[in-house]
Formats: structure tokens, sequence, C-alpha cells
């Protein structure tokens, strides 16, 4: 909402000396944004009013150029100025800027040689001065303009134009005269209303255009108002030109430009239909079925049941108070208008614009709720407009309208105070919620009526925002609410945290990625058709079409960072993120939508969480390059598969203690000989390994990349709460090798199990410190050396137990695995 | 050897005349004095005082005096002997002292050498940012609250009395999942965990909830359709707005310093009434900006930093989740995590946020 200072000024009195900057904080105390404060006009000078005394063409040039001589003040002699446009001639008072004046942006004009003449200034147009948008030709002053008066005091160039974003539930300040009454509030002045417009006189024998309302859903008012004779060549006057200049709005025609006026005004949208395009009588109502309507910016739209129309026997004549018909356009022939202003249920208006993607300035005004007192006051303004400046007449009247009842608001006096932590008394409450046009009455259970252009006061509520605001937020005392004793972070809140922190301290940087991706990008993982990371939820409006899927794997947006910093020049890079993933569940019900007036009943949400995806938590790494560097010490390490396998040991030891199984796994996109399915307590949470070599030349990374994903809900949800404490025994341990040789697809994990059920409860660990496979120990098979320890909580192992122990431990491996000792 | 009964003879203890004894020890402390290392001194030990040494063979010698002239030459052979082996002591200490400090000395190394074996990691900063936010409101006594990203309508727009014909709604730029009839979206906002926590945790009531949410806004320096906000809820007997001032005066100066003022605009949120925008004093210029110091990149040179949105909750809200709104009242406040990370950070461009390059992490470590 665009106000000019000098517009705003007509229904308030600023205070002498108010600036425009203050009145601008003044508004955002109140709660209106003024996004910007724009001085216009303060930098022209030196343009006077001329008089063209003489025109002559210069036809030697290919396109239209004239030079005109013009008298710039009494007595003076005439100056030669070259000027294209054609839309004057001799005698006009046109605007010119002399030789050293300045023009709107800073523009200097001189003296200067063109198309074979001096040209000793410029005639402006409307848009140099910054007064209109036209540039079709110059702007021809009335005849009674004084020669050499100053233009910038005559047009009043000078101007502040304040920019306000408006805020959905004060509809009202898309108005000068809702901004004026803030203004007045907010600096303590007197508010002029201008909606205070005298009564019509109505004519001895009206001739008014019938019209009637079909229901309360289409509208609960509708006002004609019919003007006949308008002089259809008359133009704008200037003022009001730059005025709807200033606001934002085009100037179109003089009757048009009425309506656009008294809206931005008043607020109330008003439409005009050319009278002689009407067929009989008038009637807000509903759209049928099939009916089509060819608005104005000549789309022929099909109208939906829904769609609140002003109609007559024709058919439709315009989307109500959205856009109007082409039918019964005014047009630059027409002399006989009516002027309708009507009050429409705000949601109507709002789906309608929404449903046709036809957002107007009516529309704006209208769905944020407008004034019902408004449309015979706005009407009759318009009304008078067209007869003092268009030549009308007023011709008659019609109105439809329904009963309303004005909303009546309880609220205790002291309720304000309660809400905003400070006392104020009733006095301070009753002033201001008069200072916003309610009327009040009541001792301390007031009884308030709002105002007819506030439909947004309607809860106690609505009025405590309405007297802390105006009283000011900065007058709030600073105070701390006595919070409980609480309970700190859950314990699966400390893992997740633990879990990120062990990450970056094995040497992985963090990311946070879009979690958006491709149809492709699973099947170049070869992520097959049943798996789960197939349930995927694909927006119906995404950011692009590349990307409409949600992600079902943290893989995808990993490996796309991955690529660009290996792109952008890193070697070695160890990336992991953490966040969910979203598998859908296609068959689910639609989400339930439970009434808002009361707690939902305890179906209705579990429905509404059925009906969204599984949004289980991932953790997910990467790597590639070194993952130890070379260096004086000696050579480097290359990231394997190894390192993902361990990785994940790093996130389930930070998530619980609970131990993480490893077993050989082959699914994508992992290499089918070097993937690890993991698991806890019997649960599987996740995968790691190498990558396919299928999957890195497909996505163009580094051969041996390395990932491991783990679903952490999972992982997190399979700890227990508590660490069971070990016994620590002060007695010495007994330290046993063994190397034992195996077929060569016995996992290692395997022997160790047995090893550690065999070895009973004196083992105290086992460590696998040799893998070794050769000639010695045989084809298809490997001798894996473990380091058995021994101890015992109450005494000090004899050789010979350590030795039973590692016996039996060997004994249980043999039987289980078919290890032997290696001789 | 003569025996103890034997006559006294003046020749034979020769070894004993006091002369005799200190040229000996002259001897032994130059001797010793003379060797460069442990090795020559032990070469010389012997020959001081072992047992042939000139102050052990004089001992010998004691016997052989009349029981008279005894105990005087006793004396003296003593007095030698632990002059000797002062001597040799003093050597040893000042030579292991020598030896010790050489070897140390052999041993060092450039200690300037880079040991950057291992790769290092670090954790993003507005992981460590929402950390920090979330600590400072826990040690106010809030709790940590989370929700889905894909949500219901119903939690994103409905229970937060956003109907569906509120205008306020086509300002959210909503990110619909299909099919869209089924009412599920990508939240605009982390307000739905206010909602989904006044359905399931006792009044009263303190929460803290940071999270991602989603608009389908374009990707530029200073946008991102994907970004981190952080709400907080307050519901309770007796809060009031002076308690929300209060709170986010606390939380403003946790995060970018002591001491900075706070203001709220009256503004407008369908959850909220009142409602407020939230601005706090420049951190860097602190106003100075404004009062004719140098201009200030971080505000501006506005003097204020527009944060967020906050106001007391709509009782419309609260009644909609089963809460008595005469009884209970409640605060709540939403900002953007990426703002304030732009802010306390320098970073002039949000895409250096999502686009994951390690340089850009690294520098911000554990905690950022």
């Amino acid at each position: 909402m665009r106000v000019p200072l000098s517009w705003l000024s007509e229904c308030v009195d600023l205070p002498a000396g108010t600036t425009a900057r203050a009145l601008a904080d003044a508004l955002v105390r109140a709660g209106l944004e003024v996004e910007t404060v724009t001085d216009v006009g303060h930098d022209v000078s030196g343009v006077v009013v001329g008089e063209v005394v003489e025109v002559s063409d210069l036809d030697e040039f290919n396109r239209p150029i004239r030079y005109c001589t013009v008298l710039v003040a009494p007595g003076a002699s005439p100056r030669g100025i070259v000027c294209g446009a054609r839309n004057f001639g001799v005698g006009d008072r046109v605007p010119v800027a002399l030789p050293g004046s300045v023009l709107p942006g800073g523009v200097e004009i001189a003296a200067r040689k063109t198309y074979g003449r001096i040209s000793d200034g410029m005639i402006c147009s409307a848009r140099e001065l910054g007064v209109g948008d036209d540039h079709r030709g110059i702007l021809v002053l009335p005849p009674a303009s004084p020669l050499g008066a100053d233009v910038t005091d005559l047009l009043r160039l000078r101007d502040v134009v304040l920019d306000i974003a408006v805020p959905p539930d004060r509809g009202y300040c898309l108005s000068v005269r809702g901004v004026a009454r803030e203004a007045a509030v907010a600096l303590g002045s007197a508010f002029r209303d201008p909606a205070d417009v005298p009564a019509l006189e109505e004519p001895a024998a009206p001739d008014a255009q019938p019209v009637a309302i079909e229901d309360s859903s289409v509208a609960d008012r509708i006002v004609l108002r019919t003007v006949t004779g308008v002089d259809p060549t008359r133009s704008s006057p200037l003022e009001m030109q730059r005025r709807l200049y200033l606001a934002g709005l085009r100037s179109v025609s003089l009757s048009v430009d009425i309506t656009n006026y008294v809206m931005h005004e008043l607020g109330q949208p008003l439409h005009a239909f050319d009278r002689q395009r009407l067929t009989g009588p008038v009637v807000v109502r509903h759209a049928a079925a099939g009916e089509r309507l060819m608005t104005l910016d000549h789309v022929e739209r099909s109208l939906h049941a829904e769609d609140v129309l002003i109609a007559d026997d024709s058919g439709p004549l315009s989307l109500a108070g959205t856009m109007g018909g082409l039918s019964s356009e005014v047009d630059a022939d027409t002399v006989d208008l009516v002027i309708e202003a009507a009050h429409f249920p705000a949601a109507a208006i709002a789906r309608m614009s929404q449903r046709h993607g036809l957002f107007s300035e009516a529309s704006a005004r209208f769905e944020r709720g407008t004034d019902p007192a408004l449309p015979p006051t706005a009407s009759a303004r318009a009304v008078r407009l067209l007869v003092e400046l268009a030549g009308g007449a007023y011709a008659g009247s019609s109105e439809a309208a329904l009963l309303v009842v004005r909303p009546q608001i309880g609220i205790d006096a002291g309720l304000p105070g309660r809400v905003a932590g400070v006392p104020y008394d009733r006095a301070t409450v009753l002033r201001r919620l008069t200072d916003v046009g309610c009327t009040v009455s009541g001792a301390d259970e007031l009884t308030v009526v709002p105002p007819s252009w506030r439909p947004d006061l309607t809860e106690p509520y609505d009025l405590v925002e309405e007297v802390v605001r105006l009283e000011g937020y900065d007058a709030l005392p600073s105070e701390l609410p006595l919070t409980p004793a609480a309970r700190g972070l859950t314990v699966d809140q400390l893992r997740r945290r633990a879990v990120s922190r062990s990450l970056a301290a094995a040497g992985y940087v963090e990311v946070v990625s879009y979690p958006f991706h491709g149809a492709d990008v699973l099947g170049v993982l070869g992520v097959p058709a049943d798996d789960e990371r197939r349930r995927l939820a694909r927006l119906a409006n995404p950011l692009s079409d590349e990307a409409p899927y949600l992600r079902t794997t943290l893989l995808p947006g990993l490996l796309q960072v991955l690529r660009r910093n290996l792109g952008r020049g890193a070697a070695d890079v160890a990336i992991y993120e953490v966040g969910p993933v979203f598998l859908d569940r296609p068959g689910a019900p639609a989400a339930p939508r439970p009434s808002v007036q009361h707690r939902p009943a305890d179906e209705d949400l579990a429905a509404l969480d059925a009906a969204l995806p599984d949004q289980p938590a991932h953790v997910a790494a990467v790597l590639s390059g070194g993952r130890e560097q070379r260096g004086w010490w000696g050579v480097g390490r290359p990231a394997s598969w190894a390192d993902a396998v361990e990785t994940a040991r790093v996130i389930s030891r930070a998530a619980g203690d609970a131990a993480l199984r490893v077993e050989a796994a082959e699914l994508p996109p992992w290499h089918p000989g070097r993937c690890a399915a993991l698991s806890v307590l019997g649960r599987l949470v996740g995968h790691a390994g190498e990558l396919h070599p299928r999957v890195t030349a497909a996505l163009d990374l580094p051969p041996r990349t390395a990932a491991l994903e783990l679903d952490l809900s999972a992982l997190l949800a399979a700890q227990p709460d508590l660490v069971e404490a070990p016994q620590v025994s002060p007695f010495p341990p007994a330290t046993q090798d063994v190397a034992l040789v195996v077929a060569a697809e016995i996992p290692a994990a395997a022997v160790e199990a047995a090893l550690r059920q065999g070895a009973g409860e004196l083992l105290e660990s086992v460590r696998l410190f040799d893998v070794f496979a050769g000639e010695q120990i045989g084809e298809g098979r490997r001798s894996l050396a473990y380091a058995l320890r021994f101890r015992a909580p109450d005494r000090t192992l004899t050789a010979q137990e350590a030795t039973a122990a590692r016996d039996a431990a060997v004994a249980e491996a043999g039987r289980r695995t078919g290890a032997v000792l290696r001789s | 050897m003569p025996g103890p009964k034997s006559p006294y003879d003046p020749k034979q203890v020769a070894m004993l005349a006091p002369e005799a004894l200190d040229e000996a020890v002259a001897e032994a402390v130059k001797a010793f004095a003379d060797t460069a290392d442990l090795e020559a001194l032990v070469a010389v030990r012997s020959a001081h005082l072992g047992d042939r040494s000139p102050v052990l063979l004089a001992r010998r010698e004691l016997g052989g005096l009349p029981p008279q002239a005894r105990a005087d030459a006793g004396r003296r052979v003593n007095d030698a002997r632990a002059a000797v082996q002062a001597a040799y002591d003093e050597r040893l200490v000042a030579l292991t002292a020598e030896r010790d400090e050489r070897v140390l000395r052999d041993e060092r190394v450039d200690v300037s050498l880079p040991w950057d074996r291992a790769p290092q990691g670090a954790r993003h900063p507005l992981t460590t940012i929402t950390e920090r936010v979330t600590d400072l409101f826990l040690a106010m006594g809030y709790e940590l609250a989370e929700g889905p990203e894909a949500e219901a309508e119903w939690f994103n727009f409905d229970a937060l009395n956003l109907g569906p014909d509120h205008p306020a709604r086509s300002m959210h730029d909503t990110l619909w999942l299909e099919p869209a009839e089924r009412g599920r979206l990508l939240r605009t906002h982390t307000s739905p965990v206010q909602i989904r926590a006044l359905l399931a945790r006792a009044l009263p009531l303190y929460v803290i909830c940071p999270g991602r949410v989603y608009r389908d806004d374009p990707i530029d320096a200073t946008h991102s359709p994907v970004f981190a906000q952080v709400e907080g809820l307050a519901v309770a007997e007796g809060i009031t707005m002076a308690h929300l001032k209060g709170t986010l005066e606390r939380f403003v100066q946790g995060l970018f310093g002591a001491g900075l003022h706070t203001r709220l605009r009256p503004s407008y949120f369908p959850f909220t009434e009142p409602s407020a925008e939230l601005d706090f004093e420049c951190f860097v210029c602190r106003g100075a900006s404004t009062r004719g110091g140098p201009p200030c990149r971080t505000c501006g040179s506005k003097g204020w930093i527009e944060w967020g949105g906050c106001g007391m909750v709509n009782p419309r809200v609260l009644r909609g989740c089963g809460v008595d709104s005469q009884r209970y009242t409640g605060f709540a406040f939403g900002m953007g995590l990426e703002r304030a990370l732009m802010l306390r950070h320098g970073i002039t461009d949000m895409r250096d946020i999502t686009d994951g390059d390690v340089r850009f992490t690294l520098p911000f470590g554990m905690e950022g």
C-alpha cells in the first residue's frame, strides 16, 4: 500500500514539524510495517510554465520532429525548443525545463544542439516530471496555469510516499483512510474521515438499475448508482493522476481513475459498468454449471459453481470483487455508468481469486475483509466526482442488503493488562478501544462493538492486541517466567549429539544437503524395485522438475556433495550427514482435517500421523581418497571399505553400548563382496562398505569410494537405556596367543565368536592381530592369529588355568568353524 | 706384614706420614679432576680408592704403630680416604650430569614437523548453533521438542488458526506432497511442533523446537527453500508478554552478546495475539552507525537487526489443543537460524551453508 503524504495529510492533522520519517516510525510502532519512505520531486528545480507561440515541423529527419518557440515569462524573449511530441499546439501551456534545471532522478537539462537546431531547454512529459506514467506526449497544463510559474509548486511535485506492508488482519489499512486513522492515533492528532461524504441529492425521477442478492454466501450488500451523460473526452485532473501514479495505479480514463481513486482513498473497491451494455436487473449469484466469462484481461474463463458473479439477464458480467468482464467494460464511448459497490464474504473472494489465479487490487481488499458500511458512501463519493469532473448527472440508486448483526465482544477490562504483564487501568483500556473505533459500554466487564471496518476483531484477545500495541510494546517490562525444574535432554537426544561429535572427531566433516533427488538416482545406485528405498514420496510442486522426490536414503545427497568437493579440487574427502529420510506409505488414507474448536479425538491424531511418511533419522557418511596422508613418516593409506565399517562401529559406540554385529551382505549400492550388514541385538540397522564399481563409474566418483548408512532411530531404539558396569578385577592377566587355520570363506567374526564362547568366563578380551594366507597354510585357507587375555575376578590365574581356557576356546573354534591350531 | 705384637718399625709405616697422605690425596683429586667422562673416571677409581690405592695401603699399616700413635694416624688415614671419596663423588655427579645433558641434547627432534596423518573433521555450524540455542533454553528450564518435516496440513496450518481460506496461507509458498488433496506438505515453519507439544505434553510447558523448514523460494545469496528455524513455546498460568520480552532479551544476549537491547514491533501472525516482530540492537555497531559513526555492514547502518516473529499464543490455538485458555496463557517465538549464523560469522552467501564444501565447514571445528 503506497500512500503519498499529501493525500494522507488531507485526513489527518500532522503536528507541525512531523517528518515523514517520524510518521513512519510512529506507524511502525503501531504495527504497520513501513517498508520504504521515498522522497519524490525534491530534486526537481527550474521547470516553469511556458506558452507555445510557434510550431514548425522539421521534415529532414526520418522521425517527426518539431521546433517550437516557447514563451517562459511575460515579456521575455521566446526560446527555441526541439520536441518530438505532437499532442500540443500553439497557445498551449506546457512545462518547460530551462537550461540548468533538474528533473526527477537528478537529470540535468542544458541547452544543446539537436536535429540541427539549438534546443534551449526541454518540454516535459508527465513521466519526465514524475507525475504520471504517460510518455506518449508532453503534459499539457490547464490554460489558466500562470506563465512562468514554478511547475514544482503548481503541480505539487514535492511529496513523500510511504510504502506499507499491510498485515492480513488489517485490511482497512489498504486505504488512505485506514492509514490516516492509525497515524492520527499514533501521533495523537485529529482524524478527518474521508468517508464522511454528504448524502447525494436524490433525483426527482430516479432511474436506477434494479439489483438483488441470491443469498448471504455471495454478498450481504450491494449498491448500484447510475450516472448519465458523462463526457468521455475529459481526462483526469493532474492532481488525481499524480496521486494515482504515486500510489502505483495506472491512469486509464477519467471514470476508471475515479473508481480507483475512491478505492485507494476509502478501501472500498468499486466497479463501473457501461449502462448501455446491461440487460435487465443485476444480480449477485453463484455461477451455474458451464457458464463462461471473458474477463478484462481477455482470458475466457470457465466458471466454478462456487464463483461469485455479478450477472444480468445476458449472463455473467464480472467475477465479483475480482475482475470485470469484457462485455460490460467502460470504454471511450461510454456516457452512462453504473457504479457498483458491494460487500462480499472474504473467504469466497479469496477462494475465487486463488482458483482463477487472479489477484487484483479489488480482490486483495475483499479477501482481507472490507467495511460493510462503505458501499453507499464510497459509491456516493464516486458519483460526486463523476458529476464534478466528468460532467455527469446522478440518475438514481438501488441497493440490496441482508441483515447482518454486528458482533459484540465481552471482555474483562483487566484482561489486556494481565496478558501484557503491566496493569492498564479501565480508562486506558476504554480510550484505546475507542481510538480504534469501538463502541464500549459496561464497567469491569466491558461490552465492545468493534467498528464496521474491523472484521478481524471478534474475540477478547483481538481487543487485547489493540490496547497493548497502542499503549506501546516499548513500555512493556522485561521479566522471566518462573520455569519448573526441567529434565534436560533425553537419552536419545544426548546420544544423537554424541554420534555427531564422534564422527567429527573421527575426521568426518558434516554437511547439510537438500533432501530432494531425481527419478533416476536410485536406478544409478542399483536399488531394486522392491527395496524399502523405493517408498518414494513425490512433491506435487517440486522446486525443480529434476528433483521431485524426497530422499529415502542420505547417500544421493552425500554423494552429490562429495562430487562437488572433488570437482572443486579436494582429493581426500570424508563427509557425513544426520537427518530424516522419508518413506512413503502409499496405501495410507488421506490426513483428516479435524475441527480446531476443541482437542481432536485420539483416533484423528493417530490418523494424521498415519497419513505421513515414516521419517526415521538416518546417519550416513562417504569417504574417498586418502584416509591417512603420506608424509615424512612414510606412505599414506587410502580410504577403504574397512574405514566405512569401522565408522559404523564409531557411531554404534556413541549411540550406546550394545555391540554392533557385522556380517557379509549384498545390497546396492555397495560392492557385493565388500558390503557389511550391521545389526544391533538382532535388529538390522544399516550397511557399510565399498561402493559398487558400476556406481562409482556412473557417478564419476573415484574407485573404492566407501559409504555407510545407518537408521539412527532404529540404532538408538535398540540400545538399553543404562550401561551395565563391568566388574574390574585387580588381579594380573594371563595372555595366550593362538594362530588358527580356517577355510578362507569363514568370517573372522565367526571364529572370534566361537573363541569367546569356548573360552568361558575367564576370557577378558580377544583381539585378532594377524591374518596370513600363503603356501605354508594351503590353498583356500588362511591363518588368523588371536591374542587371548584371561583374568579372574578373585585370584591370580595359574598357567594351567589359562592354558585350559585357551584350549577350550580353540576346541570350540574347531568345532564351529573347523579351525585348527597352526603348527 | 708385621703382626700386632711386632715391634714398631718407622720405616715400614712411612706411608702413614702426614705428607705422604696429603700427597696421595692431592694425586687422587687431580686424577679425578682430569677425567673427561664417566668411563675415564671409573678407570682411575681403583688407583685411588681400590685395595691397592695408597690410602688403603696406609690403613693396613696402622697395625704396625704403637697403640699411642695409632689413634692419630687412624684419624689421618680416615680423613684422607674421605677426602678422596668426596673428590670422586663430586666428579661422578658432575660427569653424570654432563652425560645426561648430552644424551637429551642428542635426542632432540624438530617439533615443528607436521603430523597430519589423520584427517580433520568438523560439525556443521548450523548444527552447533542449533545446539547452542537449545542449550540456552535448556538452562532456562525448557525441553527440546521435535516433530516431522513432512507434516500434515492440519498441524502446519489449521491448528495454528490458519484456516483453509486464510490470506496468510498464500504467503507460505508451501511445497505439497503428492497427491496434494491428501493434505501433506513439507512444514513451512516449526510452529506445528508447538501443536504436537501441546497435544502430547503436560502443562506447564516450556519447549524449544529447532528444525528444518521448507518454502517454495528460489535459491540466492539470502534465500534458501530449505532453512532452519527455532521455535519456542511457553504455556503456563500467568504467562505474560513481559515474560516473552524478557525471555527474548536473554536469548539475544546469550547468542549475540551481553547488554544488547531488544525491541518488539506490532505485527500479525494468525497463531499469536498480540503478535510482534523482534528486532535487536546491532551487536557490531551497537547503533553507532545511526549516530554518525562509520557505516555498518551487519545491520546496513539501521542500528537494529530484524530477527523473528513472536507473540502471545492465540487462545484459539490453545483451545484447539484442548487447553483451558481462560486458565492458561502462553507465548511463542520463531526465528531463522541461518540468519543468526550469517550475522554471527559474517557469512555473505547462504549457499555456502548448504553447498557442503568442506573448506567452509572445517574452520568451525567441533563447537563452531
